[in-house]
């Protein structure tokens, strides 16, 4: 058991592997640990797929056909926790594993150990909220949002499962957070300084601060949630002196910075690779970095945006409509910064780029609609429509999950040694930009027309639409099997990849060997 | 080994992560088992899941610790892996400081915006003469709007002698480390063992609060908005005061095992922060939950 033993053998051999099943319960080796987030995070993904199309199924026509409301608000449910702590959030963590002590020259992560535990929680905690599907009167309804009282008073027995699968979910996020920042303060080799980072470094380090700063609320929402439920405390209760709305507040003072968790990263993926295909340093590094950064401090500053209609006092709905729009300042310049890397440069069109190009123009769109909502008078007509589904989908699907398939196809070959299959890899981009489209981009009108989201049934006029909306949501599931195909075909062999992969990639994780060996960095390079 | 070890230790496999996993669903599968059927009256598997699961922790802790000292006496940790470990902890410091300031937040919403609508402040005048008319705003919350009536705790008598038994373990921690960094080996131990005398003593004061609180104020956990306050507060503020005790309780052990350097004592370092944290904490509690 004693790691010490075991030092002395390792020494010898830098690239030995343990094997087994053994090699993924016990390892501390940050690619091992990246590929099972990553793993994990494609199987989560397709779960909650799964649940989405149970829900775009009964939404195909109006009237109830297949399943019974109470079972839809469950998909709704579990859909949004599953794809929000389960697919995106863990495949971010597994990319910053894998890639970031590549890029700034460490041997692994900080605390190599609690890498591992922070990773082993998650499939428990799943498990708990997948289980609690099959309690007697069934899982969580209440929204991923669980407002109070529908989580309280209204909530099924179940809801204490609910409650501590996310607290440990919280648990592994926090420790994976800590593990990325303490990694990125005390890890860099000589000479990689803080303005030297790759951006996707940054956009990382301040993801992680923003999980060490939200979470912990998170854990305290839902221990509310759960002594008011079970132990008689009111403190969403007006009639013992507490507020439902106070529910809101602290959930969202998480939420939103939240949002910018399963962002940041992504603006971070895209940073990279728009540069590499263009063959051109990324325009503006600098105002990158503060741009991310200005975009985490407003972060805490917006969240009763999303509480417009509870009857704040216009002071405050104007003081978080203000706040909320000067956030677009920060997000403009990124969009800018990427237009202007592009801007006369050598472009190829790789999948990982068109993945890339697909997200500027798609989460500009998802970034529009948002500043729309923002407008605290026309919120009140958008509040709780498709519309705002549409939005935070095309900031989420094709945004963060977007970005996170990008990267998938831009790092596979060092993490695998060979090429993807570049025509298969078109074909999943096509599938997935039209049917992406057909999925969301209706939500609009149908939202803007007044259809209420999470509802399982719906007023006539919004038939054609839905049945629509409908179609491409199935196709949209389908490609995401073409993206199973191509990466079981990479990881199986193919072409062999350079050391640098692409011919305009630059950076320290460019530098090793494809596929990365098993400890990348004994000693520390050097970065000049 | 024949090089000096500056370069970064990273360990080789360690069991005691899945371990913690393991322990982790036990703990929350349990948990949530036990509360459930607590609500309906029934008896289930979820108490003994929990005991098993907080068991298993345990046992995990236990080798995980063993291993890091180990590794730690045999001189494997560079200066660099000492900043991890110190970085490391600041910012589970900063996380822990994040989910109470959910419940001060609470507390300050409540009393301050909260209470005051309910009682017919800013538009909510119809909200107030409809609902509640004979609501009367003020705080503490003895009586809720829906009429539950309470007593408030009052703060100068046994919390102001406890805030001063925590602040003056900090004064007494704080000699300990000056202590070990001057290698008076004798003032560390003492002044150690000082602090958690005053720790547990805090605990038990806290304890016979409680008891005085429910049994002759009437104060319990559904006593409505301040009771909630009150109880999760000071509660969470207790099991932090436990956890750092425990965590001082294991450094006296190593202390008086003679381990730690006047220039290496990380986990005295950092169970010295925590201490700290939970001090700090109190005091906020002390002055925004009983005093004002």
């Amino acid at each position: 058991m004693s790691a010490i033993t075991h030092e002395h053998e390792h020494d010898h051999d830098h690239d030995h592997k343990p094997t087994g099943i053994k090699r993924w319960l016990f390892t501390t080796n940050h690619k091992d640990i990246g590929t099972m987030y990553l793993v994990f995070a494609l199987l989560m993904f397709f779960i909650g797929g799964s649940m989405a199309m149970v829900i775009r199924l009964e939404l195909f026509q109006p009237g109830m056909q297949f399943v019974e409301p109470q079972f839809f608000n469950q998909m709704t449910t579990v859909h949004g926790l599953i794809m929000v702590f389960g697919a995106v959030m863990p495949a971010f963590t597994g990319l910053a594993n894998w890639m970031i002590p590549m890029m700034i020259g460490a041997p692994d992560m900080a605390l190599p150990r609690m890498n591992n535990w922070s990773f082993w929680i998650l499939p428990f905690a799943f498990l708990i909220l997948l289980l609690s599907l099959f309690m007697p009167g069934g899982g969580p309804d209440f929204g991923w949002t669980f407002y109070a009282p529908l989580s309280t008073t209204y909530s099924n027995d179940s809801t204490a499962l609910f409650v501590f699968s996310v607290h440990i979910m919280g648990i592994s996020s926090i420790m994976g957070a800590i593990n990325v920042i303490v990694t990125i303060w005390n890890m860099r080799a000589p000479g990689m300084t803080w303005m030297k980072m790759p951006l996707f470094v940054w956009t990382w380090f301040i993801t992680a601060f923003l999980l060490i700063m939200v979470m912990p609320v998170l854990a305290g929402a839902v221990t509310m949630v759960l002594t008011d439920k079970y132990f008689g405390t009111s403190f969403f209760d007006a009639a013992g002196g507490g507020d439902p709305v106070l529910f809101q507040h602290i959930f969202w003072f998480f939420g939103h910075p939240e949002v910018y968790i399963m962002i940041l990263p992504a603006f971070g993926i895209v940073s990279a690779i728009i540069p590499t295909f263009a063959r051109k340093p990324l325009f503006g590094y600098a105002s990158m970095v503060y741009a991310t950064a200005s975009i985490a401090v407003l972060s805490f500053l917006v969240w009763a945006h999303h509480m417009f209609t509870t009857g704040m006092p216009v002071f405050a709905t104007l003081f978080f409509m203000y706040c909320t729009m000067l956030i677009a300042v920060p997000t403009g310049v990124k969009v800018f910064n990427w237009v202007a890397t592009m801007w006369r440069g050598a472009m190829t069109f790789e999948v990982p780029m068109m993945f890339a190009l697909a997200f500027i123009v798609l989460f500009t769109i998802g970034g529009f609609s948002g500043l729309m909502l923002a407008i605290t008078p026309a919120d009140f007509q958008y509040h709780d429509t498709y519309f705002v589904v549409a939005h935070f989908h095309y900031v989420l699907v094709s945004g963060a999950v977007f970005s996170i398939i990008a990267a998938a196809y831009y790092w596979l070959p060092k993490w695998t040694g060979y090429m993807y299959d570049e025509r298969l890899g078109q074909l999943h981009f096509w599938c997935s930009l039209i049917s992406v489209n057909l999925l969301f981009f209706p939500m609009h009108f149908v939202g803007l027309a007044g259809m209420p989201r999470r509802i399982p049934d719906y007023a006539l006029q919004f038939a054609d639409f839905n049945a629509f909306i409908s179609v491409g949501g199935f196709l949209f599931g389908l490609s995401q099997l073409i993206f199973v195909w191509v990466i079981v075909k990479c990881a199986r062999g193919g072409e062999k990849a350079t050391a640098q992969v692409w011919e305009g990639a630059e950076g320290l994780e460019w530098q090793v060997p494809s596929p990365a060996p098993y400890h990348t960095f004994d000693t520390p390079p050097e970065v000049k | 080994m024949s090089k000096t070890y500056e370069k970064y230790y990273v360990p080789a496999q360690s069991p005691w992560p899945i371990v913690g996993a393991v322990a982790l669903f036990c703990i929350a599968f349990g948990a949530g088992h036990y509360v459930i059927d607590m609500s309906k009256q029934q008896t289930g598997f979820g108490g003994w899941l929990l005991l098993l699961g907080l068991a298993i922790l345990v046992f995990m802790l236990v080798g995980w610790f063993r291993n890091v000292i180990d590794e730690s006496m045999s001189g494997l940790y560079s200066s660099q892996m000492d900043r991890s470990f110190r970085q490391g902890m600041s910012w589970f410091i900063v996380s822990e400081v994040m989910f109470f300031m959910a419940f001060f937040g609470a507390l300050f919403y409540g009393r301050v915006i909260a209470m005051e609508w309910l009682g017919g402040a800013s538009n909510n005048a119809m909200t107030f003469a409809i609902l509640w008319p004979d609501f009367q705003p003020v705080w503490p919350l003895v009586k809720t709007p829906g009429g539950i009536e309470t007593q408030a705790m009052p703060a100068w008598g046994l919390p102001a002698i406890n805030t001063a038994i925590l602040l003056i373990s900090s004064v007494t921690l704080h000699f300990a480390h000056t202590g070990l960094e001057q290698n008076k080996r004798g003032q560390l131990k003492g002044m150690l063992f000082v602090t958690l005398l005053l720790g547990v003593i805090f605990l038990c004061l806290q304890g016979y609060e409680y008891v005085h609180a429910y049994r002759d104020l009437g104060l319990r956990l559904d006593s409505g908005f301040y009771g909630n306050t009150f109880y999760l507060l000071t509660g969470f503020h207790g099991l932090h005061v436990t956890l750092g005790a425990l965590i001082l309780f294991f450094v006296f052990l190593r202390v008086l095992k003679g381990h730690f350097t006047p220039e290496k004592h990380f986990a005295f370092q950092a169970g010295a922060w925590y201490w700290h944290f939970v001090d700090v904490v109190w005091v906020c509690l002390f002055f925004f939950v009983y005093v004002l």
